[in-house]
Parts: structure tokens; sequence; C-alpha cells
């Protein structure tokens, strides 16, 4: 399942409204990296709103496209994590600290203003 | 113990079909959301380090009543190579496939009961715990 990559200005925009496979995980890290490339695209929200789990490789992957899209120089910010998921992680042992994360997509884009604008 | 659900671990998208259906399971003992996603995580974490180390494996669900609290019982089985030293992938980072580390120290934490067998050769079997509050 391919996850889609919207694009809003110099912002990539992005929903993960399924449940992630493994699979699907690594195919989104691909294909972020890759219209980040294309695009130019200088910042970045991912949404989690409608994600329920989050185990250890879901957030290995999401941890390391923030990672590398830095090294690309686009900032990432991971958005509206749920309560439950943020209880889980840290009973995985995930703390994510590196991470920008924001409440919602709103923050997010506020977020990230800021900091390209730093 | 007789299970009433199995599901079988044969490809990576199992991994995902087992956490759905151990999560609906728990909805149905009566969990709430933050159990249900702690449940749902453990069983991906424990059908991933199947499908990752022994190749097929199943899961297999039951509820348990005593008089005074209700809970579920998570059995993943393989009979993969096991494991060498139990007392190392029980530590927080230790991995052998370039993860996090995370996965059975993580389960032991999100449930309220852990037990491990393995044995070298054979296979493993890990049984979790966790009652409703």
């Amino acid at each position: 399942m391919r996850i889609p990559i919207l694009k809003l200005h110099n912002y990539l925009l992005i929903s993960i409204q399924i449940d992630l496979d493994d699979q699907s995980a690594i195919q989104f890290q691909e294909d972020l990296l890759s219209k980040i490339h294309q695009s130019g695209a200088t910042g970045v929200v991912i949404d989690l709103t409608s994600v329920d789990i989050i185990d250890s490789f879901i957030a290995k992957v999401l941890g390391d496209v923030v990672t590398m899209s830095d090294l690309m120089g686009a900032k990432v910010v991971l958005t509206g994590i749920q309560p439950a998921v943020a209880m889980t992680l840290i009973d995985l042992g995930i703390h994510l600290q590196d991470v920008p994360t924001a409440l919602d997509l709103e923050q997010g884009l506020i977020k990230l203003r800021q900091e390209l604008e730093e | 113990m007789d299970f009433q659900s199995c599901v079988n671990i044969n490809k990576e998208w199992d991994i995902v079909g087992a956490r759905q259906i151990g999560r609906d399971f728990a909805r149905k003992i009566g969990f709430g959301t933050v159990d249900q996603a702690r449940i749902a995580t453990a069983i991906s974490e424990l059908a991933r380090n199947i499908y990752l180390y022994a190749g097929t494996g199943k899961i297999c669900f039951e509820t348990i009543e005593e008089i005074d609290r209700k809970g579920l019982v998570i059995l993943a089985v393989d009979d993969g190579p096991g494991i060498a030293e139990i007392s190392k992938v029980m530590e927080d980072g230790y991995s052998t496939s370039g993860g996090l580390g995370a996965g059975l120290p993580g389960v032991k934490r999100l449930m309220d009961e852990f037990d491990i067998i393995s044995e070298q050769e054979k296979g493993t079997e890990i049984k979790a715990v966790k009652w409703v509050r």
C-alpha cells in the first residue's frame, strides 16, 4: 500500500491512515526521500492522528526517516500522536528524543515555519 | 490450555493480522483503549520476532477468568532456532537484526506477566498475560 504525499508550497504533508505493515513503512520511507529530492521541499509534516499502533519497527522507521530527511536538508515534524500510542512507546523504551513533534497538523506547520526561519 | 483462537505467522502481513485480531479480542474482554494498544503492540513485537527469527509460528489468544479478575493470555510459539542467551534478548537495546532491541523487554513491560521458554534447535514459547483493570 502506498501512502500519498501531498505538496503544499515548500512543504510535504502526509497523513498516515492505514495500519502500517513493515513493507508499507519501508516503501513510505523511500517515497518520502525521493519526493523531498524531486520537489526541493524544506519541511515535512507526518500526521499520525489515525495511527493507533506504533511498535518498535515502525518507531525505528519513523525515527530514521526524520534523520534521513534532515541529512537531505528537510525538517520533519511528527504530529497527532495519540495518548495510547505515547504510553506504549514509553513502555517499549522508545523515547524518540531528537524527533520534533507537535499536537496536531496546525501546530506542526507553525513549528516548521519557526524552525525554518531560525 | 485449549486456546480460543490462533493466528499463523508465515508472512510479513500476518504481523498486522495478528495484532488486529488480538486487539478485537482485547476489546471484547473489556480492556480500555490504552491497554488495547499495549496488547496490540505486544502482539506485533511477538509476531515480528517469529517472522524474523523463526520464519513461521503462531500466536494464540485465550481469556482467563478467576474469581476476582479477568484477563487475556497471549501465547507465541515457534519451532525456530531457539534463543541461545535469553538474558541477552531481555536487555534493552540488544538486537541481532539491526532493530531497536526494544521488542522482548518491551513486551514484558507492556504486559503484566511474561514467561519465556526456549530450547536451541527446538523453538521458543512465550506466554504473556494482561489483566483487565
